[in-house]
């Protein structure tokens, strides 16, 4: 026998269900506390950048637009900075929080995020990536929180070497990471959760 | 490729996780990805999340006894404490971190417009509740006892009791949501939800047992449900600085 390692092991997740708006964005479910939801919120002053929205639905395995998922959004300031006290490369813009949270349209499920486009940040090996927005989604079925990133199809050349992009083993995926730009400062990305564009999902 | 920091998180389990693909629990069938993760190591964007400071709670926040309750007036229901620590893989507390939680009232009723059981609403029970952890990890909320209720998917599938919570950690990559259950509850094993979870011991890290010694007498149960988010990889001279 050796000692034990003794390290604990992570709580195991479970489905966010079929209610987990009222324990994440009570207001839009109609329980008025908190003085409001949070994540509601990423811009609160003006912002250095370019100012962008971020529409998309969460499609399940019939192409059916989910209508109760929870999505949430992280992710660096206009100049590749964290809104965050491990941030040690600069401050960050005061005016960005960094995080949103969409409990997605009632009758559409159309999720929505008012930020700016993120600057670069480094890989761990000090290559530069591509600007792109962390995503994390849950609902009922989902038993387990999806990773994904949102890259921008409109920066060609920083996502053709971006480190991560560039891991997928099949390129022909990569289009279901990048948000299409449309006339009016709106990315549309969709999710799709199975099929042929199912979205390309992290282990990180 | 040689990551030079000390920082990246310890990689998932993901065998300790339920499976996404869980027929038994029908929504899951189409809602699972099919294509393998993409494995990539955790980066800046992962190691870092958002801050929530004790200032934005409200008194009643972690009370969900009274705070959707008319003056005066109170929850119905098994009056209950549930407290815990939030520790990371490596034992380490997990400080000034959201703690989101939300259930079903006593009988079993969510307040929810898309809920058909027809048990009756609380009319002074939202359900809802919130808490950010100690610098020692802890947190605690009062609330009623959940009721059991029954679900469309089998014939006659009833959810234990349990209360949802959703944990931010410090880095965005920690970021999980779970249930907690009740020890004793005989809907544990039957559960299909409960099933997506292969490992026996996983079942008992999400049971709170009860806790004699943190009752308020004369007034409510305790149980205690400690929280483990992922650890970070330390080196030797991280450990020696916290030691010093």
């Amino acid at each position: 026998m050796v000692q034990p390692l003794n390290y604990l092991r992570e709580s195991p997740s479970q489905t966010a269900g079929p209610y987990v708006h009222i324990g994440c964005t009570p207001n839009f479910s109609g329980i008025e506390i908190y003085g409001g939801d949070l994540g509601t919120t990423m811009k609160t002053g003006p912002v250095k950048g370019q100012e962008i929205t971020i529409r998309g639905k969460v499609y399940d395995g019939m192409g059916v637009a989910m209508r109760d998922a929870l999505v949430e959004v992280w992710q660096a300031d206009g100049a590749g900075l964290f809104p965050s006290p491990a941030e040690k490369r600069g401050r960050a813009d005061p005016n960005f929080t960094g995080w949103g949270r969409s409990p997605g349209d009632m009758n559409t499920g159309e999720f929505t995020f008012k930020t700016v486009k993120p600057g670069q940040v480094p890989f761990v090996d000090g290559r530069m990536q591509a600007p792109h927005v962390s995503f994390w989604i849950v609902a009922r079925g989902i038993n387990i929180g999806l990773q994904t990133r949102m890259y921008f199809a409109d920066e060609a050349d920083a996502n053709a070497v971006d480190p991560v992009l560039m891991r997928i083993e099949h390129q022909s995926r990569v289009p279901t990471l990048l948000a299409q730009p449309e006339s009016d400062g709106t990315y549309r990305f969709d999710i799709h959760l199975q099929g042929p564009q199912e979205t390309v999902f992290f282990d990180i | 490729m040689t990551d030079t920091r000390d920082t990246g998180f310890i990689p998932r389990d993901r065998a300790w996780h339920p499976a996404p693909y869980h027929p038994p629990y029908k929504t899951s069938v189409k809602r699972s990805p099919q294509a393998a993760l993409l494995s990539m190591p955790s980066t800046l964007g992962e190691e870092t999340g958002p801050v929530f400071g004790h200032a934005m709670l409200g008194e009643l926040d972690n009370d969900l006894i009274h705070n959707f309750a008319q003056p005066g007036e109170s929850a119905i229901g098994p009056r209950i404490v549930v407290y815990g620590r939030v520790l990371d893989e490596t034992g380490r507390a997990v400080p000034n971190t959201l703690v989101e939680f939300w259930q079903a009232n006593a009988g079993g009723r969510y307040r929810h417009k898309k809920e058909g059981y027809l048990a009756p609403l609380d009319p002074n029970f939202g359900g809802c509740g919130r808490t950010v952890t100690g610098e020692d990890g802890s947190y605690e909320f009062r609330t009623v006892q959940p009721g059991p209720y029954p679900w469309p998917n089998g014939m006659n599938d009833w959810r234990p009791a349990h209360i949802h919570f959703s944990i931010f950690g410090s880095g965005f990559a920690q970021r999980l949501i779970t249930q907690m259950y009740f020890e004793g509850d005989p809907l544990i094993p039957l559960c299909p939800i409960v099933g997506t979870l292969k490992d026996p011991r996983a079942v008992e890290a999400l049971t709170a047992p009860l806790d004699m010694n943190r009752t308020i007498p004369m007034d409510a149960r305790a149980y205690k449900f400690d929280i483990v988010l992922r650890g970070r990889r330390q080196t030797f001279f991280e450990n020696r600085m916290e030691g010093m």
